[in-house]
């Protein structure tokens, strides 16, 4: 039961930071912090079917983090779901294109020993 | 900006940092709030809305949605394999509120897998920011 919330959890997460990666690059980059410039750039980038089928994701993933937490400790879930992050750089080189040098694959490995040494 | 490179570093830093506190004092507040429940959730899908009203599962999804814009802001230049890694440093956080503020046990093992990640994090921080041209520049 633990490792099927961990499953859900890490498909879940990855769906919903592709769609909102995509979308926000198709937005560019934010460049004024005020908090209103802030909040309409937010706004406006929520209008968008990629954005509304993250939020719909992250809420299953949500969902499925909260049920996890309530059967588990937080020591034994937060590490757990971090598999999410060979997925997600996966994910980030195929689908998003971006380049992800040696240095950066290093750094996600050690990440990944990290994690598998938390979570056995 | 006179250095758009210094300056994309500096913002690229601070909302990092908003993204990774956010997080991990979110989902301390909702470990606290679950367990102070004291029984699993069943499947009743008001089961689930009335934890969400219990005042520490609130507060973490409060920090939980602040984590959410910062986060898309971050995404709005920076690559998602480098906000990945780099936000993982919260991982080595959640272990040390796990350990500090809930009172969970954390094994030798358990500290090591948290430093490892923190030097992952750490090395992936001085890749570039962007490698893709992305939106409008």
């Amino acid at each position: 039961m633990k490792w099927l919330c961990v499953a859900i959890i890490v498909a879940a997460t990855t769906a919903s930071d592709a769609l909102l990666t995509r979308r926000m690059k198709q937005h560019g980059e934010i460049r004024d912090f005020r908090l209103g410039a802030l909040g309409r750039a937010l706004a406006a980038v929520a209008r968008s079917w990629h954005v509304m089928a993250a939020m719909a994701l992250l809420a299953v993933s949500f969902f499925a983090f909260l049920s996890l937490l309530a059967i588990a400790d937080m020591s034994f879930a937060v590490p757990a779901t971090a598999a999410t992050f060979v997925v997600e750089t996966l994910v980030a080189r195929c689908l998003l294109r971006e380049r992800v040098s040696a240095r950066r694959w290093l750094g996600t490995a050690l990440v990944t020993g990290g994690v598998v040494l938390i979570a056995l | 900006m006179s250095n758009p490179t210094g300056s994309l570093r500096l913002k690229t830093w601070v909302v990092t940092a908003v993204v990774v506190l956010s997080n991990v004092l979110g989902n301390s507040c909702l470990s606290w709030g679950m367990k102070q429940r004291g029984r699993a959730l069943g499947g009743a899908p008001l089961e689930y809305v009335a934890a969400v009203f219990t005042p520490w599962v609130a507060l973490g999804i409060a920090l939980l949605i602040l984590w959410l814009l910062a986060r898309m802001t971050l995404l709005s230049w920076a690559d998602l394999s480098f906000v990945v890694p780099v936000t993982a440093v919260g991982y080595a956080l959640a272990a040390a509120a796990g350990h500090f503020l809930l009172g969970e046990q954390v094994s030798p093992q358990r500290w090591a897998g948290a430093l490892l990640i923190a030097a992952g994090a750490a090395l992936v921080g001085t890749t570039s920011v962007r490698t893709t041209a992305g939106g409008d520049r």
